[in-house]
């Protein structure tokens, strides 16, 4: 083995290499592997946090969707049993309604009916009297006989 | 490519030789001289890693990261993993030591995978005799590495334990008399050295012996076409896992020089 200064000169580029390594190299290297470490440990740590954060919201989304469908419920039943008094209310004033009029029908009726028995009462005395002058024409004085008369029209 | 096409000299044996002869620098005849190609490349790649790295560093965003910065951040995590898995005191230098160990080691050794006479060829052509391109089959560099290594073992194990500490796991162990420090420093020694040594060489030994048989290969004229495709397919995981045992071992041999036992 032919061992000479070339030793020497590789020991000495061998130190400065190192150095140079230790001083220029490693560590900016390493610390951009160090800061994407982290970066991707955060990344996965929000991720995850996220996912919790879905799972949550989509259980409080269920919730909600669950009081507002049986608030619905209740209205709608609220809805229905109003409108069913509604009607009942309806129903109770028309009858009141239908009662009057046919009450005020009855009392018209009776009205017209006086009325015109009133007129028939009337015109049958007229008739009565009429019938009466043309029989006692010749005897009985008018005067007279109207109180006979008007006895009659009162037993009509 | 045969050793005739070459230009080089006309023997297998020369052929093998002259690659396998550094471009050396300065007084041969003493420890005082460099191999400048080794040294080159190394460095060289040295400086890629540097750049690559770098320049992704610089742009490093904390967003979505491009493919480059992702293939560069997946790089330095698999190195951070390891290193953590094997390494529980807290240091700021094993980490990007082991990346500097892995990226580099595996740029050096991916320098097999270009066909041996290229580079040797070009370099030829303009002019230079000798041209190794593979850093790591040279035992000056792998044991330059490895001696380092070495070096920061011994600082960390006087910085964690002491000198004092350090000097009785040196002598106190395994047997615990001070009847036995003479044996117990010898055995001690032999295991303390062992280590580097083997380290570097483990790397040279792989990386030599890939090359060679690139060598070989490329010996055998047409033929060496579907065999270098094989070899240079089984050499990529020789180059990957040699870079990372040299690395494992090392932060291994680390973690052990900062615990107490």
């Amino acid at each position: 083995m032919n061992l000479n200064a070339t030793l020497l000169g590789q020991s000495i580029a061998f130190a400065v290499f190192v150095i140079f390594c230790m001083k220029y190299i490693w560590p900016p290297l390493m610390s951009a592997i160090e800061a994407r470490q982290a970066k991707i440990a955060d990344g996965l740590a929000s991720a995850e946090r996220a996912t919790k954060d879905l799972e949550l919201a989509q259980a409080s989304a269920t919730d909600q969707l669950k009081d507002a469908k049986a608030q619905a419920a209740s209205i709608v039943d609220a809805a229905n049993k109003r409108k069913a008094q509604i009607v009942d209310e309806a129903k109770t004033a028309a009858m009141t309604e239908r009662d009057k009029i046919i009450a005020s029908g009855y009392a018209e009726v009776e009205a017209e009916r006086n009325r015109a028995k009133e007129d028939l009462r009337q015109q049958v005395a007229t008739l009565a009297i009429a019938g009466a002058e043309k029989i006692l024409e010749r005897s009985i004085d008018e005067a007279a006989a109207n109180d006979i008369v008007e006895k009659l029209v009162g037993e009509l | 490519m045969s050793a005739s096409d070459t230009g080089g000299p006309q023997t297998s044996g020369d052929y093998i030789t002259h690659h396998l002869h550094n471009l050396q620098v300065g007084d041969t005849s003493s420890f005082w001289h460099v191999n400048l190609d080794s040294l080159i490349f190394s460095i060289g790649l040295g400086i890629l890693f540097c750049w690559i790295f770098r320049s992704v560093a610089k742009k490093a965003t904390t967003g979505v990261p491009g493919k480059f910065q992702t293939f560069i951040e997946m790089t330095v995590e698999f190195v951070d993993s390891t290193v953590k898995d094997t390494f529980h005191g807290k240091s700021a230098l094993i980490a990007p030591l082991s990346l500097t160990i892995f990226v580099w080691i595996i740029f050096m050794n991916t320098m097999d995978l270009i066909p041996v006479d290229w580079l040797p060829m070009a370099s030829q052509a303009a002019g230079v005799e000798y041209m190794r391109v593979v850093p790591t089959t040279d035992p000056n560099i792998t044991l330059g590495m490895s001696f380092s290594v070495f070096f920061l073992m011994i600082f960390y194990s006087i910085k964690m334990k002491g000198l004092g500490g350090f000097a009785k796991e040196l002598t106190m162990q395994p047997f615990n008399h001070w009847a036995f420090i003479p044996v117990n420093l010898v055995m001690e020694l032999v295991a303390l050295i062992a280590k580097p040594i083997s380290l570097g060489l483990r790397l040279f030994g792989n990386m030599y012996a890939g090359e060679m048989i690139f060598f070989l290969i490329a010996l055998l004229g047409v033929w060496q076409l579907p065999l270098h495709f094989v070899w240079a397919t089984f050499h990529i995981m020789v180059v990957i896992l040699q870079a990372f045992i040299f690395m494992m071992l090392t932060v291994v041999y680390l973690s052990m020089s900062c615990e107490d036992h």
